[in-house]
């Protein structure tokens, strides 16, 4: 019973400490760190899960870190709308890392193969880390070990761009983490507490405070940066796109919905909906934001070339529907952007995991080297079909579910002019996705040029026509993650049920 | 009405998705996978042949699928308007299905798997557009319509095809988004259902509060979504869809794709915004206008191609405004008059399709202009081909003059006398593309070096275009089944 009792913080305990273990082992044997990763991310996973269901039947977990009560001590406070993120996060942390083997052995240098475990488990601690924390400035630790995971992940990418990719991050990042520490700065100096219950039942009586608004202020633009919310996305396409695979997978997947739970908790759980609307209209500044994203986001990726870049920038437009359904404020929309974490977790991590099976398989990254694929890989091929259907919100998938919510509560808040948006931002999708299917299954022709296709590392020139799949080790996942769109697409009633409530308690 | 559960409705459905699969299996076995394809379309006929007798005793058929989310089931509802079209559908199936196999044997195709599967994918959300229950499973199934057959559009994979897969993709599918779900949206945050209902779920709008500009604008998107019916200035996607093989063309292009838009015209028309409510919005007039100037115009076009198959896909808009028409004038007649010309004009245009396609395939021909003495050399296609274009001028006794005549009626009914003009002047445009074809078939000399020797088409192709012929005529003289459906889709909507 006491075990149980200690999950919160055995899901993050555990990581962080196989971070460490994880290089010392490594010496033993080259597959340990995988094994351990695994394994350890399944834990979480499972935790996660147990932990979701501890909420449904009791409503909320409160566990004070070495028995200090929680004004003073440090408090894990999960409610539906953590409960469900961990359980996105860790899920998709579990199958990257066991799509990662073939990835990384390739893609990653040797010796740096081990630091990459480690720091992969750093990493998805940050990010469980924020989520599971319930005070604000354990959230901002997190974040800062996260991020700092995250830069030496990226920097790891094949390709001298990946360190300036990372620079370009590093530095964008930090400014977003010590706007947050000045935003808490701020709010602690007003309130005298850093526990975000506590700062709940506080800060009401000091929304009329000028240092409160101008907290606020700090926190949008930091976490706007940190979760690439369109104009401060900048960081982003260029990190994708240089990361190793499985990193741009990790990162896609999990850490913007992460920075966007972030945002979340602090813009609704921390401050009150009362004061983003009425005292200050940051809703209505961060509707018009996240149209703009909407739209520029898929805009931007049809003009790119580079299929990471694409999704990258994709992932931008993807963020302001979440953005979006969280700021217009009403059940149906504030439904409709949390279950679009979960499901623009699903398809766009299965994208990019194709990617890195293309890779893999062939080592080419540009849109025109998927031409007339579908002979030489056709399920993977069939997984891309499947998540970017899903990303052009076609019924049936789960892009459909999240985009039905956020339309109807647009209509719900009287703002019928953001269907347009709405649509547009789908057809755009559909402009990028269905044009590279098309090429994929009708081969406009094949490339002139020889390229040198990577066959695991061994290079071979090849031919398209000829069956050459993906290794199942990577082809698993890749298709586990395209089954989950089309069942959360065909029966969205589960994870709908912890969305609804989670906005609930959001829009108390 | 007295509503019965079962299951066969959704088993109609996948019968063709599990051909699928048996058509993956056996792909190195052209027979065998085959067979699958007419199986599973005399399976599927004889499932929804079935469903009739209760259909007909004025019972309705449901069959609950999953819920996709609170308030959004894929749901099957089986009234006379569906079975109505999914019997004229799954039948004309199982003749397409010979003749496709006669067809891409003949020209020896590739990518005949693939041709086989979209096939019957494409069949299969056609049976689901015509059984939903509510707006979102139409929504559903129109969507998987147009992409199942754009594998079938692109299938000669040249850069015509894929121009025109294109122009079809973007036409279907972005309208479909633009409009549709927007209206799907507009339509589900006014009422809160999707399902529909014969008195329409607008009926109580007044009650609602809902204004009129929001009706109308409603209305318009929905029209303008469904640009499968091809109304102008929409219509652009079918002529160029033409580059597709011939028996996607007949089938495709004048039986299900088509056929499942102006399907859904009617269901908006009718469940969704119910008569009563477009005739106090004077919309009904409206969209009765706009189907009259596509009538017009398009015949106009039709007169001007050359190339037959592009003929026929104008003569295909301006049919299918026929329908659209018909049920603008919002009375029983008309009503009853549009919905039997969607077997008719199915029976009609896809007869001449097959013609079209025996002709390419046997000599290569695809121009009017080239058919000079055809009907010397095949005159068993060129027969079947005059009977199913008199029965599209509407000439007795073939089919077309049964719907025509209730049209006239629905004019009358509605009180437009005026708009009788538009039917004769687009009965006597049809004769003008039409007859020329059959003159010239019949009446003029063979061209120079051409012998006049019998030489049809395979039999796996010339038996099913001379029995859709024998259907054009047949549904003059036993309209029956037909007729009795289509008055009860009248009878039910009060």
């Amino acid at each position: 019973m006491k075990t149980i009792q200690d999950l919160p913080v055995l899901i993050i305990v555990i990581p962080l400490g196989f971070a460490v273990i994880i290089p010392l082992v490594a010496r033993f044997n080259r597959l340990l760190p995988w094994i351990i990763a695994s394994t350890i991310t399944f834990f979480c996973f499972l935790t996660s899960i147990s932990l979701l269901i501890t909420v449904l039947e009791t409503g909320k977990i409160s566990y004070w870190l070495g028995g200090w009560e929680p004004p003073w001590g440090i408090e894990y406070a999960i409610d539906y709308l953590n409960a469900f993120v961990l359980a996105v996060v860790s899920f998709i942390a579990f199958i990257v890392s066991l799509y990662s083997r073939r990835s990384v052995e390739m893609e990653i240098n040797e010796y740096k193969q081990s630091a990459f475990y480690s720091i992969y488990m750093l990493f998805i601690t940050g990010l469980m880390g924020i989520v599971i924390t319930g005070d604000i400035f354990n959230i901002y630790v997190f974040l800062e070990i996260s991020s700092l995971a995250g830069y030496a992940l990226i920097a790891m990418g094949r390709k001298r761009d990946a360190l300036v990719a990372s620079y370009n991050y590093l530095i964008l990042g930090t400014i977003a983490a010590t706007f947050i520490l000045i935003g808490i700065g701020y709010i602690y100096t007003a309130t005298g507490t850093l526990n975000i219950a506590d700062l709940q039942e506080r800060l009401p009586a000091l929304f009329h405070s000028k240092m409160v608004l101008v907290a606020l202020a700090f926190f949008t633009v930091g976490l706007s940066l940190k979760l690439a919310l369109f104009p401060l996305h900048t960081w982003l396409p260029g990190a994708y796109t240089h990361a190793p695979s499985v990193v741009s997978c990790i990162m896609a997947a999990t850490a913007t919905k992460v920075g966007v739970y972030a945002m979340l908790r602090i813009i609704f759980g921390v401050f009150k909906i009362e004061f983003d609307i009425h005292f200050i209209p940051i809703a209505n500044i961060l509707i018009v934001i996240s149209s703009m994203a909407i739209i520029a986001g898929s805009a931007f990726a049809i003009a790119q070339t580079n299929l990471k870049r694409m999704l990258a920038y994709s992932s931008v437009g993807q963020i302001g529907y979440i953005v979006l359904g969280a700021v217009l404020a009403n059940q149906a929309a504030m439904t409709g952007s949390i279950i679009h974490i979960l499901n623009h977790a699903l398809m766009k991590g299965a994208l990019f995991m194709v990617v890195g099976c293309i890779v893999y398989k062939t080592g080419i990254e540009d849109i025109s080297g998927l031409n007339g694929m579908s002979k030489k890989m056709p399920f993977t091929m069939a997984v891309f079909t499947v998540a970017g259907l899903s990303m052009m919100g076609v019924p049936l998938t789960v892009g459909f579910v999240s985009k039905w919510y956020i339309a109807i509560g647009a209509l719900n808040a009287g703002m019928w002019y953001l269907i347009p948006v709405i649509i547009t931002g789908s057809l755009l999708s559909a402009v990028y996705i269905w044009r590279i299917i098309v090429n994929i299954y009708f081969p406009e022709e094949f490339p002139g040029h020889e390229l040198q296709y990577t066959d695991g590392g061994t290079r071979i020139t090849d031919h398209k026509s000829q069956y050459s799949e993906a290794p199942w080790s990577m082809l698993g996942p890749t298709m586990a993650l395209a089954a989950l769109c089309i069942y959360f697409g065909i029966s969205a009633t589960a994870p709908l049920y912890i969305a609804e409530k989670a906005a609930v308690m959001l829009l108390q | 009405m007295e509503t019965v559960y079962s299951s066969i409705p959704f088993l109609a459905m996948v019968t063709p998705l599990c051909a699928i699969a048996l058509i993956i299996i056996f792909n190195n076995k052209p027979n065998l996978r085959e067979s699958w394809t007419i199986l599973a379309s005399l399976i599927k006929f004889g499932l929804i042949v079935s469903m009739l007798p209760t259909i007909l005793d004025g019972k309705v058929i449901e069959c609950f699928i999953v819920t996709v989310l609170p308030g959004l089931d894929i749901k099957f509802k089986i009234d006379a308007l569906g079975i109505f079209f999914a019997l004229t559908a799954s039948f004309l199936w199982i003749l397409t299905s010979f003749y496709s196999i006669g067809y891409v044997r003949t020209l020896n195709e590739h990518a005949q798997t693939r041709y086989f599967i979209c096939f019957a994918a494409a069949i299969s959300a056609t049976i689901g557009v015509a059984f939903s229950a509510n707006m979102f499973t139409t929504y559903l199934f129109y969507e998987m319509i147009t992409f199942s057959t754009y594998a079938l559009v692109a299938h000669k994979e040249t850069p015509e095809a894929r121009q025109g897969a294109k122009v079809y993709f973007v036409f279907l599918f972005g309208t479909s988004v633009a409009f549709l779900l927007s209206a799907i949206f507009l339509t589900y945050y006014a009422t809160g259902t999707l399902d529909f209902s014969n008195q329409g779920i607008f009926s109580d709008a007044r009650g609602k509060g809902l204004s009129n500009v929001f009706l109308i604008v409603t209305f318009g998107l929905f029209i303008a979504g469904t640009s499968k019916a091809a109304m102008m200035p929409f219509h652009a996607w079918l002529p160029r869809a033409m580059v597709a093989p011939t028996p996607v063309s007949a089938f495709l292009h004048a039986v299900a794709v088509v056929k499942s838009g102006i399907f859904v015209v009617v269901k908006i028309v009718l469940h969704l915004f119910g008569i009563n409510l477009l005739a106090e919005l004077r919309l009904g007039i409206v969209l009765a206008y706009c189907a009259s100037f596509t009538m017009i115009v398009s015949s106009v076009i039709a007169l001007r191609q050359d190339n037959l198959k592009a003929r026929l896909a104008y003569s295909t808009v301006a049919q299918l405004s026929y329908v659209i028409f018909g049920v603008a004038l919002l009375t029983p007649s008309g009503i009853t008059g549009s919905i039997m010309h969607i077997v008719i004009h199915a029976f009609g245009k896809i007869t001449l399709f097959f013609c079209a396609g025996a002709i390419y395939a046997v000599t290569h021909k695809t121009k009017v202009s080239e058919l000079d003495g055809i009907g010397k050399k095949m005159p068993f296609t060129m027969v079947a081909f005059s009977l199913a274009s008199l029965s599209l001028i509407g000439i007795p006794p073939l089919g077309g003059f049964i719907s025509k005549w209730y049209l006239a009626m629905g004019v009358i009914e509605a009180g437009q006398i005026p708009i009788i003009a538009v039917l004769v002047i687009s009965s006597i445009l049809n004769a003008c593309y039409f007859l020329p074809i059959v003159y010239k078939a019949f009446f003029k000399e063979l061209p120079h070096g051409e012998t006049a020797e019998r030489n049809e088409a395979p039999a796996l192709m010339v038996v099913p275009l001379v029995l859709t012929a024998i259907g054009t005529l047949s549904l003059f003289f036993v309209p029956s089944i037909f007729l009795d459906l289509a008055k009860m889709v009248v009878a039910n909507l009060n």
